[in-house]
Formats: C-alpha cells, structure tokens, sequence
C-alpha cells in the first residue's frame, strides 16, 4: 500500500464517480441507473476511508460504514419501488414513468 | 398607607362585576339557567352589598377626616408605565364620587329588586332572565368604574363599559329589528362623542406632559392646572369666524372636547337623539341607565374636571348654553308625545341639559344636588311607568289608558309624588334642586347671556310642569281607553315593584333635604344648612356669591309661580276640558305635527349625515376599499398572480423525467460547489 499517494487514490474514486454520475445521467435502465448510484456512494467511500488513512482520524471510516448502511437501505426501498413498476407497467424503462408531474 | 389609603373601596365595582361575571359564564357553559333563587341572590345581593361598603366608607370619609382633605385611594396595581408616566388602576372616594356611588348603587339597587318583579314573568327569550342580570351587574361595574376612577383612562373604561351596556340592555329584546335598531344607534351617537372624550383626554395628557407633569390622575391635573392656564393654541385661518379668533386658550379647546364626550353620553344637542329611541329596551333599564345614572355620567365628568372648566370660560360658557337650548328643546318635544316611555325621555333630555346649565354656570353642587334628586324622582317616574304599561298588558300609548288611579292606588300615588317633585313643588325634593340651578344662573354674572339661560330655564320649568300633569291626567284620572279586554285586566303589580316605588317615593319627598338652601335652614335656625354644597365645596368650587334671602326666595317664588301655572293649564286642558287638546292641535295642525314629529330631526340627520355616509360606504368604501382594493387587489389578486406564475410558467420544469431533475440536482451541487471553493 506504501507505493500509492493520496492523491492516487481520490483520482480513483473521482473517476468511479464521475462514471456513476454519467451512468446515471445517460441510462434509461432502471437497474442500470441504481447500480451506477451504488458506484458514486462506493466511490464517495473510496474517498472518505482515503482521507481518513491520511489524516489519522478514524471518523472517515466510520462515516463510511454509515454510508454503506444507508446504501444497504436505500437498495431495499429502491428494488421495492422498481419491483412494483414492473408489475404494473411491465418495463424497467425510465422513461415511461413520467406521470408524476403537472 | 396613609390615613387616606382604603382597601374597601375595590370591592364596590368587583362585586356587581363577579356577579355578573358568575352568572354569564353559567349562562355560556351550561344548558340552562341558574336556580331562580340564586340568580336573584346574585344580581340583587351584589349591589346591596356595594351600597353597604359605599355607605360605610362615606361615612367613615365625612366623619374621619378634614373638610379639605377628604379623599379615600385604593391603588390595585399599576396598570400603564411609560418613562415618567404611570397610570394606576385605582379608586378615588371624595365627596364628589361618594354623592355618584350612592345614587349608583342605592338607587340602583332599587331598581334590581324592582326588576326582579318586571322581569320575572317575561318569557319573550330563552335564559333571558339571567341574561339580563348579568348585564344589569355588568353595567353597575361599569358605573362604578366611571364614578369611582382615580384617573381618565379609569374614567375612560368605565365610559366605554356604561356604553357598552346600554347597547345590550337597549337591544335586549333583540328579536324585534327595531330594538337592535335602537340600541345600535345609541352605540354609534355615542362613539361621536366618545371621540370627543378621547381627544381630550389626549390632549390634557398632552399638554401636562409638555409641561413636565406627564399625569391623567384627577388630584395631580388639579393641582397642576395652573402650568396650562396660559397656553393658547392658533387656529387656521378657515376658522375666523370662530369668536376668539385667532387663539382659543388650550384648556377651552380641551374642555369642549371633553364636552362634545359629555353630549354624547348626556344627550345633549345636537348628539341627544339617541335617547328617545333606547326606550326600546325593558323599563327598568330605563330607569337605571337613561334616567338615573348612565346619562349623568357627562354632568359628573364636567363637575370632576371642573378645575379645568373653571379657567376655561368660553368652554363653560358653551356648556350653559347647549344645556339651555337642550332643557328647552326637549321640553318643547315632550309636550306633544304620547308614548308614556318617549314623554320621561324627553323630559329627561331636558333636566340634564338643566344640569349642565348648572355645570355650565359653575353651580358645580347644583349640578350634582339635581342630579341626585333628578336620579330619585326620575327613576321613580320610568319604574311608575313600567308598573303601569305591566298592569296595562304592555301598552304604552297613554291615548289608550286614563283612569288607573283607583286600579293602581300604590303606583298612582308614588307616581303623582315623582311628578310633583320634577315639577317643582315646594317641599319635593325637585324644587329645591331646581330652585339652586336657576338661582346659581341668575347669579352667573361672568357667562354672557345668564340672565337669558335663567329665561329659558324658568320657561323649560313651566312647560316640565305642563307636560309631566299632561302626563298624569291621561294615564291616572278620567275614564279608561283600552279596549275592554285589557281593561278587565288591569291590575296592581307586585311586591317587588311597589316596595322600590314607595322607597324612591320617600326619597323624592324628602331629598331636598341634602341640599337645603341656606337661606331657608337659616328661617328654621339650622346654619349652612346647604350640606352638599359644603361637602362638595373642595372637589368641585363654585365660585362664592352673596346671595340676598330675599332675591333667593323672590327668585323661588318666581319659579314656584312658573310650575303651578304649567300645572294649572294642564289641568284645564286635561282634566277640565277634555275636548279642548284635541281643537287647539286642529288649530295649529303644522306646528303640533311639527313637535309631534320631533322637530324631524333624526329625518334631518338621516338627509344630512346618514344617508351620505351610508351611500360613501357601500360605494366607495366597500365596493371601492374593502372589494376592490383589499379582497380584489390584496387577497385574491396574490392568489390569482401565484396561480397564474405557476400554471403558465413554473409547472414546466416538472417534467416528469426523473433523469431532469438529476441533471438540474447535479448542476445546482456542481454550482454549489464552485461557489465554495470560489476563494481556494
């Protein structure tokens, strides 16, 4: 581990990120669009266990274990609501769940 | 605490207002009224109570203390701090308010014992019985608080209070559109002069408080007036007609506005038009609020501020003069009314505007000496008159009664003495009173024309005595007008009422006595035998004057004269021949019709005032202000502008694309971000 900078490492999750972020913004897969959200968290995980090993201050990691719950959680409910469109409206197509509006 | 602290004196206004507080909130909480026994314990007890602690405690002032330092103060609690200025809830008993809390709570307690019985069998409302209790105790407070304040905004509150319950007690038949009517405008006469009332108020405080005395108390603005005596306010140049152009002094412009409150409250020209109409509520109101107490509320203002009328001559020279004019007018207008209720009012109209003559001539202990006597044979006359429209089914046209002395003997007899003391008659009570006003006017050599307001008052002193035997012959002698249906019936009230009747009797007959003029103690060997002018002479001075006994009795005699002149032209038209009222009204049909109509004088207001104001309101105000500007412009035109942003342009950005709103989320972080790091 002794070889690779801190910076190396938030490069890293910034790419991870950033990834996400376009995942998100350009899929129209609804399981797609979730497992790149679960790419940006890991990658705001990478960052904050990063951060921590270099300050020397364990909160980072357990800022990280809260992420990872909420992110456990959020996988729960999100499955539930994708679940349930399908059965309705038999697709994971983001676009044809535009009703909630005006 | 000094000799002059007394912690009895909170307990005369507290327990008419625990009384009435009581029995009006069992009345708002429970489905029905209170036993019948303790609602008459409660509303009658309160203010017997009230009158045993005033008794006790006038007593205590008269024999316990020196003639010049005779005042009792109960602070409560400082009620208004503001820098140097402290207004204290308190109560002041001096001479002049212990005459007012006696004839308050004495004669008011009459006049609850009385309506015990008036009320008793009337079944015109639900739970209106105790209703009306609760606002006869109410009222009591009110007057109590009015009579008894140390200060003007005490005054101020009771003033309001009194106000108040004239409006719910003239309206208490509310069911009938014209009682509401009445008692809605006796609210509004009476907030022109509250008005009035206020800017006075205003303006003492004002002027006190420039001149480094920031006070409203009565004692302190007596002791102080003085630093006001000379200050004068100019007046716009609009106003050069005015006399005293182009300076009024301040306490003259001060006291007129307090005057213009006292019209209202006293119904005097031009703001007298409301009492007439609050006939319209039960007699015993009647009585209590428009004859004995309330309406003198303003003759008891101008006596407490006396120390400011007393250095302002062109105020109290209106004061006369309106009083005057009011005594005449009134009189004139009562001589052709055939509503037995109407008839009291307008004389009652007339013996205050004799009041303020008084008040207005500096005769302060006249003043309050008629009034005392005008509350004992006033509220004699308006309980006589409730006795007799129970005994007559409700019927108040004496055109239809006649011939109730032998069916009425107790209400006849006590009726006929309270006519005989308004009229005048020497050894009643009213014309020692009388006699004190016109002396006191005939001597007022400092207001300008006082030999004329004597005039008047001897003329309005005839035709009292005319109109009051007018009264009594139609109602009491001769034979009956009702229709035989009622005429079977007509009967002699009850206990509750004629014991009061008897008692205010007494009074009327003998109330004379407080304030026997000196001249004739002097005949029966008894010296200043004038008591009330002695004991009122600290509070409210009038100026001393070195009456001749025999222009005082030359005067008496004149008056005396006057009366039973009056009387015997009522006897001959009334009693003698009947037939001749009738020929001489056909006679002189326009002006009888005239007088008969009030001088159309709420026609000429309704022309003048009412219907202008009403028509502004309903165009401009609320059609124009309150729909247009306040709900159109103000209330609905935000809705409307908030609706319209949003169905034309706002909705838009809901897309319904979850895949939008990560993008607008994202470039709001994104920006976000930059403008924290914007520095680094």
């Amino acid at each position: 581990m002794g070889d690779i900078s801190p910076f190396q490492f938030q490069v890293v999750a910034a790419l991870i990120f950033l990834i996400g972020v376009a995942g998100v913004l350009t899929r129209r897969n609804m399981i797609v669009m979730f497992m790149c959200i679960e790419l940006m968290l890991n990658a705001s995980n990478l960052s904050l266990v990063a951060f921590s090993r270099e300050i020397g201050d364990d909160q980072g990691q357990v800022f990280a274990f809260l992420v990872m719950v909420v992110a456990a959680v959020e996988v729960a409910v999100g499955l539930a609501i994708i679940i349930s469109l399908v059965r309705n409206r038999d697709t994971v197509n983001i676009e044809d769940a535009s009703q909630m509006k005006w | 605490m000094t000799e002059h602290t007394n912690e009895a004196l909170r307990w005369i206004p507290l327990l008419p207002l625990a009384a009435a507080v009581l029995s009006g909130l069992w009345l708002v909480f429970a489905p029905r009224e209170l036993p019948r026994v303790l609602v008459i314990a409660l509303a009658v007890g309160a203010p017997i109570a009230s009158f045993a602690i005033a008794l006790a405690q006038v007593f205590s002032l008269a024999t316990g203390l020196e003639a010049e330092q005779r005042f009792f103060v109960d602070n409560l609690y400082t009620w208004i701090s503001a820098g140097d200025f402290h207004a204290e809830l308190s109560f002041l008993l001096d001479p002049l308010s212990s005459v007012m809390v006696l004839v308050v709570t004495g004669v008011g307690s009459l006049i609850h014992v009385y309506s015990v019985g008036y009320m008793d069998d009337d079944h015109r409302e639900d739970k209106g019985f105790q209703r009306f209790f609760a606002y006869l105790n109410l009222f009591t407070f009110s007057m109590l608080m009015l009579v008894l304040g140390d200060n003007l905004l005490v005054m101020f509150v009771g003033w309001e209070g009194v106000g108040l319950c004239s409006y719910l007690l003239i309206g208490f038949w509310y069911l009938e559109d014209a009682n509401a009517a009445a008692g809605q405008k006796a609210f509004v006469v009476n907030r022109i002069g509250d008005f009035g009332f206020l800017l006075g108020i205003f303006l003492l405080f004002w002027s006190f408080a420039s001149a480094g005395m920031p006070t409203v108390e009565f004692r302190e603005m007596a002791a102080n007036v003085g630093l006001l005596s000379e200050r004068v306010v100019a007046l716009p140049s609009a106003l050069s007609f005015l006399p005293g152009f182009p300076s009024w002094g301040l306490l003259t412009l001060a006291c007129l506005c307090l005057f213009v409150g006292a019209c209202g409250k006293s119904a005097q020209i031009p703001l007298y038009v409301w009492l007439p109409d609050a006939m319209a509520g039960p007699t015993p109101v009647s009585a209590l609020i428009h004859a004995a107490t309330m309406v003198t509320a303003g003759i008891y203002m101008v006596c407490r501020m006396s120390f400011a009328f007393s250095l302002a001559p062109g105020a109290q020279a209106t004061v006369a003069w309106v009083g005057a004019l009011t005594a005449l007018f009134a009189a004139t207008i009562g001589l052709a009314q055939t509503d037995i209720k109407k008839v009291l009012a307008y004389s009652t109209v007339s013996q205050l505007g004799y009041m303020f003559i008084a008040a207005g001539v500096a005769g302060y202990s006249a003043a309050v000496f008629h009034l005392m006597t005008h509350a004992f044979f006033k509220a004699l006359l308006f309980l006589g008159a409730g006795s007799v429209i129970l005994g007559m089914h409700h019927e108040q046209d004496i055109t239809k009664m006649g011939g109730l002395r032998t069916r009425m003997p107790w209400t006849w007899f006590t009726f006929l003495i309270g006519v005989l003391a308004i009229s005048g008659v020497p050894p009643f009570s009213g014309f020692f009173s009388k006699d004190e006003i016109l002396l006191a006017a005939h001597e007022a050599h400092a207001v300008p024309g006082h030999e004329w307001i004597w005039l008047i008052g001897l003329v309005t002193a005839g035709l009292t005595a005319f109109y009051m035997f007018r009264l009594y012959y139609l109602v009491f002698t001769g034979e009956s007008r009702a229709d035989h249906h009622t005429r079977d019936h007509i009967h002699e009230s009850n206990g509750w009422i004629v014991a009061p009747l008897v008692a205010l009797a007494v009074l009327s007959l003998f109330g004379g006595a407080f304030g026997l003029p000196d001249a004739y103690g002097e005949l029966a060997g008894v010296p200043q035998s004038n008591s009330l002018h002695y004991f009122l002479q600290p509070v409210a001075a009038s100026p001393p004057h070195q009456i001749e006994a025999s222009t005082e009795f030359g005067l008496a005699f004149t008056t005396t004269l006057v009366g039973l002149a009056g009387i015997a032209l009522a006897t001959l038209l009334y009693y003698v021949r009947r037939d001749l009222p009738a020929k001489i009204a056909a006679g002189i049909r326009p002006l009888y019709e005239l007088v008969r109509d009030k001088y159309r004088i709420d026609e000429l207001y309704a022309a003048l005032i009412v219907r202008p104001l009403v028509g502004f309101s309903r165009t401009v105000l609320a059609r124009g202000v309150d729909q247009g500007l306040i709900d159109g412009v103000g209330v609905n035109g935000v809705a409307r502008a908030f609706f319209a942003g949003g169905d034309r342009a706002l909705k838009y950005a809901q897309t319904g694309y979850l895949q939008s709103y990560v993008f607008a989320m994202l470039l709001g972080g994104v920006l976000l971000i930059a403008w924290l790091v914007r520095g680094a």
